[in-house]
């Protein structure tokens, strides 16, 4: 029998509205009663924050199909070094997960070599290639929590509506990539002032708006959920906020990066700052900040995509988007969010627990008894430098190497086990 | 003459100071005078090797650099896109890094890619000279259009300059216009809306979508090529329709000042853009531009090749 009780920390579990120092009671990794533990390990955390483990739903592992960039392995350790417990993995990869088989894959290796747990999602369609659905059934029975077809957008506004209300009998919420890929075609940056100055390409802010337009009528229509990923422009910022108004079944995640940095960067042509969604305006990012903080926005998600330095090292046009994310987001967001003023504590923490685990409809993302000790502990006051070259992700495609933090996730535990620490206390225990 | 130039590569106007850039086109003028010589060859390059870069097709540009290089006595290797080793997949940081191990001196990079000679300077100790890049920057295409135009007018502060056609894939309206405004000169851009961004105002552009306005009190009138694959896209309905809303004919000189200066960078569709009387008329500089091409390719090689670590 394995009993712990961590003391003094300042515990925060917005799911319950619980924000006071106490002592949380561990017992065989599932949270229990401390008063009821008897010959229990003690564990002092003062000064600290304990939170529910963080959940990330938007994670791209890269296995199968792309291990020279990440693996469930690497990807599970970066994770549980950036302060997460439970991530959702995309099901882009190669074989995408389309299929039972991939799924029990992900799975079989999650297992044997996860650090921290791999939810994974599953296809919205064949081959992720819009035009048929895929077994959403099977894929469920296999063990998926969510359905995408991220990096990619289901054009056929007809098809859309069906996965919508077929998905709806499997409970399986859809992460959306809102993306109109006619609009947005060809496009490598932002359009606005710097793709004009600079002579690139843009994506327009319409092309994500008309998308997150259409999926906020069909959620409606189909009467289920559907969550829109790395909401990056003020104008869906405002179709969001209508339609929750009017009682749609409509969430919304913000990345690290879409609050922190804007389209100006791009004037360094570092393939590093090349995503998609990719870098806004400044307006806009007032307007992500805007809807985190009015509640429009319920999630954090670190969109974690990782790409080698050989892919990368190209000219801007024909880098591959995306940014890794999972070891700088507790940083940037506490940086940013916290330590500017946006948010409180809870506030912030809840964009990582209950929110995300609100869309999966799945309990975790609380302190509850009963439930297992997924736990995160966080120092809000820790000040230091990113250094890229310390991460525990197999890719280094960061814009946020040097960026200076203040507050840091300073441990990580899983079904009660202490998974990463830079705290000698917890990692003994 | 005290000598500002301080860089190993030019990738961008933006980049230069207004003294620099007048620097470039003072060294021009002396450069200029070579070409005029009965012996057109100086030795200011010699023993140094230009690799010439060439990623995107191009015959003008890499003709005049081609020339530059060889009335500078440099030595010369022309590389292009087809017979690159960039075909069999190898990166391009690779490819001017292979060149870089030959002892190249410099690179003049023409890519189709905005950025690449931004990114490969800082990872090359060779020069990089960008002979145009995407829509972003076209640095001595720019330079020629100053030149010329200072050489005509004596000076660009307070010229009106209008630029028309379809400024939203031009690196040269773009290079143009950082140019102009560092050194004094009030830009005007105009085309269909479709191709002519308002963003510009930002910089100080005045942006019109009407063409009598653009042109009222124009010193210089600069027309863009415009391609029929921006048709095809639909950024407007026919070249024939563009011809007579935006396409500069004998209606306009009415607009312009009497000794106004028309430019174009050529390849120029005639009756389209312009009006083949125009371009083969008194105020066309065109021919010029192309003369003053060479002078100031000459002169950033020059000046780049002199700052080489």
């Amino acid at each position: 029998m394995s009993r712990k009780i961590y003391k003094g920390a300042r515990v925060v579990d917005p799911a319950r509205n619980i924000d006071e120092v106490m002592d949380i009671g561990v017992e065989n990794g599932v949270f229990a009663d401390p008063a009821a533990l008897k010959d229990a390990e003690v564990i002092d955390l003062a000064g600290y924050v304990l939170a529910p483990g963080f959940i990330d739903l938007h994670v791209h592992l890269r296995q199968p199909g792309k291990t020279d960039a990440e693996t469930i392995h690497t990807g599970t350790l970066a994770a549980a070094a950036g302060g997460f417990t439970s991530i959702v993995s995309m099901p882009n990869t190669n074989p995408c997960a389309d299929n039972p088989g991939t799924i029990h894959y992900i799975r079989t290796y999650a297992q044997a070599e996860g650090v921290v747990k791999v939810l994974p999602c599953g296809a919205i369609t064949k081959g992720l290639e819009g035009q048929e659905m895929a077994g959403i059934g099977g894929l469920k029975a296999a063990g998926v929590v969510a359905l995408s077809d991220d990096g990619k957008c289901v054009q056929n506004h007809e098809l859309m509506r069906h996965v919508i209300e077929y998905s709806r009998t499997f409970k399986l919420p859809i992460l959306d990539h809102c993306e109109d890929t006619v609009l947005a075609s060809g496009g490598v940056m932002h359009e606005g002032h710097w793709s004009v100055f600079l002579g690139m390409k843009g994506m327009a802010a319409a092309a994500e708006e008309l998308i997150v337009a259409r999926d906020a009528i069909l959620a409606r229509t189909a009467d289920w959920k559907v969550h829109i990923q790395h909401v990056s422009t003020k104008g869906s910022l405002s179709i969001i906020r209508k339609a929750q108004k009017e009682g749609v079944q409509i969430t919304a995640e913000a990345t690290p990066h879409h609050i922190s940095l804007t389209d100006v960067e791009i004037k360094k042509f570092d393939t590093n700052y090349k995503m998609n969604p990719p870098l806004r305006s400044e307006e806009d990012r007032l307007a992500v900040i805007e809807g985190l903080r009015d509640g429009t926005i319920t999630v954090i998600a670190t969109d974690h995509a990782p790409h080698t330095n050989t892919a990368k090292a190209v000219e801007f046009d024909y880098a591959p988007f995306g940014i890794i994310g999972l070891e700088t987001a507790v940083p940037v967001c506490f940086t940013e969010l916290y330590h500017k003023g946006y948010l409180d504590l809870s506030s912030l923490i809840s964009k990582f627990t209950k929110g995300p685990a609100d869309v999966l409809g799945m309990p975790i993302g609380t302190l509850e008894n009963g439930r297992p000790a997924d736990i995160t502990i966080l120092d809000p006051e820790r000040e230091g430098v990113v250094d890229a070259d310390k991460f525990y992700s197999k890719s280094r495609n960061t814009p946020f190497n040097g960026y200076r933090y203040k507050g840091l996730a300073v441990g990580t535990i899983v079904d009660g086990r202490c998974v990463f620490s830079l705290l000698d206390n917890l990692r003994k225990g | 003459m005290n000598n500002p130039w301080t860089k190993k590569d030019l990738l961008s106007l933006y980049d230069l100071s207004a003294e620099e850039i007048a620097f470039i086109l003072d060294t021009a003028e002396e450069f200029k005078k070579v070409s005029q010589r009965k012996i057109k060859k100086v030795p200011a390059l010699r023993g140094k090797t230009v690799v010439n870069l060439f990623i995107e097709p191009s015959t003008r540009t890499r003709i005049s650099f081609e020339l530059a290089e060889q009335r500078l006595s440099a030595d010369i290797i022309n590389i292009s896109a087809e017979a690159s080793s960039l075909r069999k997949g190898e990166t391009l940081l690779d490819t001017v890094r292979n060149i870089e191990a030959l002892q190249a001196d410099l690179v003049v990079l023409r890519h189709s890619a905005a950025g690449a000679p931004n990114f490969l300077a800082p990872r090359v100790r060779c020069g990089i000279v960008n002979a145009g890049d995407g829509a972003h920057s076209h640095p001595t295409q720019a330079l020629l259009d100053l030149f010329t135009m200072r050489e005509k007018k004596g000076t660009l502060k307070g010229l009106n300059v209008s630029i028309i056609g379809d400024i939203l894939h031009s690196r040269v309206a773009r290079s143009d216009m950082w140019g102009l405004l560092k050194l004094g000169a009030n830009v005007t851009f105009a085309g269909p809306s479709t191709l002519v961004p308002r963003e510009f105002a930002a910089a100080g552009v005045r942006v019109c979508d009407n063409l009598t306005e653009a042109l009222e009190g124009a010193d210089v009138v600069n027309l863009l090529r415009i391609q029929h694959e921006r048709q095809r896209s639909g950024f407007f309905p026919s070249t024939g329709e563009y011809a007579k809303i935006f396409g500069l004919n004998k209606e306009s000189l009415k607009y312009i000042k009497p000794d106004a200066l028309i430019m174009h960078p050529g390849p120029i569709n005639r009756d389209v853009e312009l009006a083949s009387a125009l371009a083969d008329g008194p105020q066309s500089v065109i021919l010029e531009q192309v003369t003053n091409g060479l002078a100031v390719r000459m002169a950033v090689l020059f000046l780049v090749a002199g700052c080489l670590k």
